[in-house]
């Protein structure tokens, strides 16, 4: 690459222009990152979050080094030397085993990336559905308006436990397919209107008709200048669309509507299932699974809230 | 025809120009009521030539300005904008001539707080046209970028180039607004109101930019204000405009100094004149600035007006004509009644 001199004493290497965008990108994640650090309500979600990717982490680890898969196996590991099952936490089980003999800790740590798993692809179709037709429906209007908005309030007014029952009739619903069908569902319901009455707030600033003097076409428009301004939006709506999906997740478990190896919501299904589901002796059974939920939902839930007062300034206390 | 007529020199032509808001879109009502934001504009500007649109608010200045640069579409009337093939009516561009106009004319926005993008870095906003447009590889443009930031006084560039239009004050963004029109290097530029949001102190600073480039580059302005004292400064000629129509068009000083249409007396009447001696004809205008709503065919400063008669309220709203012959457009049924007023 030729080098360029500009004017006088401007001296910009042409070649470093993204590594400059990588700076800039890099200083505003700083800035925001900073900012976030200051609101207790997300660093406590975070650090919720922290520790759930740590178990995440830890369980493979442990299989493969102190944890006989025989025995600790979550889905066919069954402990033989133990006369009773659900057994009581000891020692060898931290947090006893399941009415199959199964340890419950292993069980929990290894759903973990699962319900991660389950929480990012839904975020993200939901996202990605939900702010292209949100800007593209904003910036349009009319009809295209019109169908979009209509499709969202059909999706809306659908009962989605009955839709999970008629489609797992239908088809396997594994972790995949629930989080793509809960990432639909966002994407043309709910997130999208949201999305988009953001959008129409953006596409009236006058930078818009800045951008169409300057020649940009409706792509520009939408690609350069709506949906960039839409992101901290979308961002936020991903954390809440994490939450919604592990509650969904849970739910739709604990009726035996999934087809999926373990899962927290699966881990109460098989209390409910052998009878314990209202033992309360039997506490290790429902409570680290029903805990491990609500934290995980509420870590996410206040992550975005934290998110939220960055993005509007007027939430953050002085 | 209005004014001299058509010569090479006319850059920018504008005939029986109109452009009607719906009033109402209710459901029910509606479909006959319309707001008259600009109805049947006739002037011409000439190259390398600085007009002001000055006016109340509301009046119709900005969409005016937004006509001319096609981010509205006319409801009437054509906008023919004098180009080396010939001329193109800006009323009925196709998409393909909307490129190429796009490289003709450009607008700075009143408000410097809201005309950039605030996820784009200066060098992203003021490059725009030349990326859309796919001018010069990315070397080129940066140096063009570099050059005309230098050259509208934000210096040194590079401490500009990539910094975010929140990290500006509100005289420096105008000034990127105004690196962002010229980049292109357009013919025409409309200026809509734009130092009346920025501080005192740095207006005139914006305002001597402005001049000086747009006399240096030979770029033809038409510059929107509703300030007679800015629109002097800077303009050659100066067009007063009420609900829609421009009442009086003339040499700046010519208007200034001889006004010959009752509002246009009006607002000169408006304006201080450090001058305890001087001693000012009173002109009484009644009432306020209304909306254009349905308006009936009379003169639109009927209500208003001072000299109004049956005349007046009997006939259309007049043209704008030269009855003098010293290229001083007037609308107005009896301003020569009044001349000794
Ligand atoms: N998009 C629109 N829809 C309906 N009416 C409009 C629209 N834009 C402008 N108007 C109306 O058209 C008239 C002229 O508006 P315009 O913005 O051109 O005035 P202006 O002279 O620029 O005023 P200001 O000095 O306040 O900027 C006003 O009565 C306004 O209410
Ligand atoms: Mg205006």
């Amino acid at each position: 690459m030729a080098e360029t001199t500009i004017t006088g004493s401007d001296l910009v290497k042409p070649d470093s222009l993204w590594r400059i965008r990588l700076r800039l990108s890099w200083q505003a994640f700083k800035k925001n990152a900073a900012l976030f650090a200051e609101n207790p309500v997300g660093l406590i979600g975070f650090a919720i979050i922290l520790i759930f990717m740590l178990m995440a982490v830890a369980h493979p680890i442990l299989i493969n080094t102190v944890w006989d898969p025989v025995i600790y196996d979550p889905v066919t590991g069954i402990d033989i030397t133990i006369p009773f099952h659900p057994s009581p936490p000891s020692p060898t089980h931290l947090l006893g085993t399941d009415s199959f003999g199964r340890d419950v800790l292993s069980q929990l740590m290894f759903s973990t990336a699962s319900e991660f798993a389950l929480g990012a692809v839904a975020a993200i179709v939901t996202v990605l559905i939900a702010t292209t037709i949100g800007a593209v429906a904003a910036y349009y209007g009319g009809i295209i308006d019109t169908i979009f908005m209509r499709f969202a309030d059909l999706v809306v007014m659908t009962p989605f436990v009955t839709l999970l029952i008629v489609l797992s009739t239908l088809f396997e619903v594994g972790m995949i397919e629930l989080a793509i069908i809960i990432g639909l569902l966002g994407g043309f319901g709910s997130t999208t209107i949201i999305i988009k009455s953001q959008a129409l707030t953006v596409k009236v600033r006058t930078y818009i008709e800045a951008a169409r003097i300057a020649g940009g076409g409706d792509a520009r428009i939408i690609f350069r200048h709506i949906i960039p301004n839409l992101l901290p939006l979308s961002f936020l709506y991903m954390m809440f669309t994490v939450t919604s999906a592990i509650f969904s997740e849970a739910v739709l478990s604990f009726f035996g509507l999934l087809n999926i190896r373990m899962s927290w919501g699966l881990m109460i299904f098989t209390t409910q299932f052998s009878g314990y589901l209202l033992d309360f002796e039997k506490w290790w059974l429902i409570y680290p699974a029903s805990v491990a939920i609500t934290a995980m939902c509420a870590a996410f839930y206040l992550v975005g809230r934290g998110i939220d007062e960055i993005i509007n300034p007027r939430l953050r206390r002085r | 025809m209005s004014e001299n007529g058509k010569n090479t020199d006319t850059l920018i032509e504008v005939k029986d120009l109109s452009k009607l808001y719906p009033a109402d879109s209710g459901l029910f009502s509606g479909g006959d009521t319309f707001i008259h934001a600009v109805s049947g504009l006739n002037f011409s500007i000439k190259r390398g030539e600085s007009v002001g649109l000055v006016g109340e608010s509301g009046c119709g200045k900005t969409t005016t300005g937004k006509l001319l640069t096609r981010l509205i579409e006319p409801t009437e009337g054509s906008i023919l904008l004098n180009t080396e093939s010939g001329d193109m009516d800006i009323a009925t561009m196709t998409s393909k001539e909307t490129k190429d106009f796009r490289r003709r004319v450009q607008m700075i926005f009143q408000d410097p707080y809201e005309s950039m993008n605030p996820r784009l870095t200066i060098y992203d906003t003021v490059a725009e046209p030349l990326d859309v447009q796919g001018i010069g590889n990315i070397s080129e443009r940066q140096a063009r970028v570099s050059e005309l930031l230098q050259t509208v006084g934000l210096t040194p560039a590079s401490s500009f180039l990539f910094r975010y239009p929140h990290e500006l004050s509100g005289g420096q963004r105008q000034r990127v607004a105004i690196a962002r029109a010229l980049v292109i290097e357009p013919d025409f530029i409309v200026a809509d109101e734009p130092t009346s949001m920025l501080d005192v102190s740095v207006r005139t600073g914006v305002m001597k930019l402005m001049q000086d480039l747009a006399e240096r580059l030979e770029v033809t302005t038409l510059y929107i204000t509703h300030d007679l004292a800015v629109a002097r400064y800077m303009c050659d000629r100066i067009a007063v405009m009420y609900l829609g129509k421009i009442v009086e068009i003339g040499e700046t000083e010519e208007v200034l100094q001889n006004p010959r249409h009752p509002y246009t007396k009006a607002l000169l009447s408006a304006v201080p004149i450090p001058d305890p001696t001087y001693k000012r004809e009173a002109v009484d205008i009644k009432g306020g600035v209304s909306k254009p709503i349905n308006p009936p065919a009379r003169c639109r400063f009927y209500p208003r007006c001072p000299w109004a008669d049956d005349y007046c309220e009997s006939h259309d709203h007049p043209p704008l004509e030269d009855k003098s012959g010293d290229i001083h457009f007037t609308s107005c049924y009896h301003w020569e009644d009044n001349l000794e007023k």
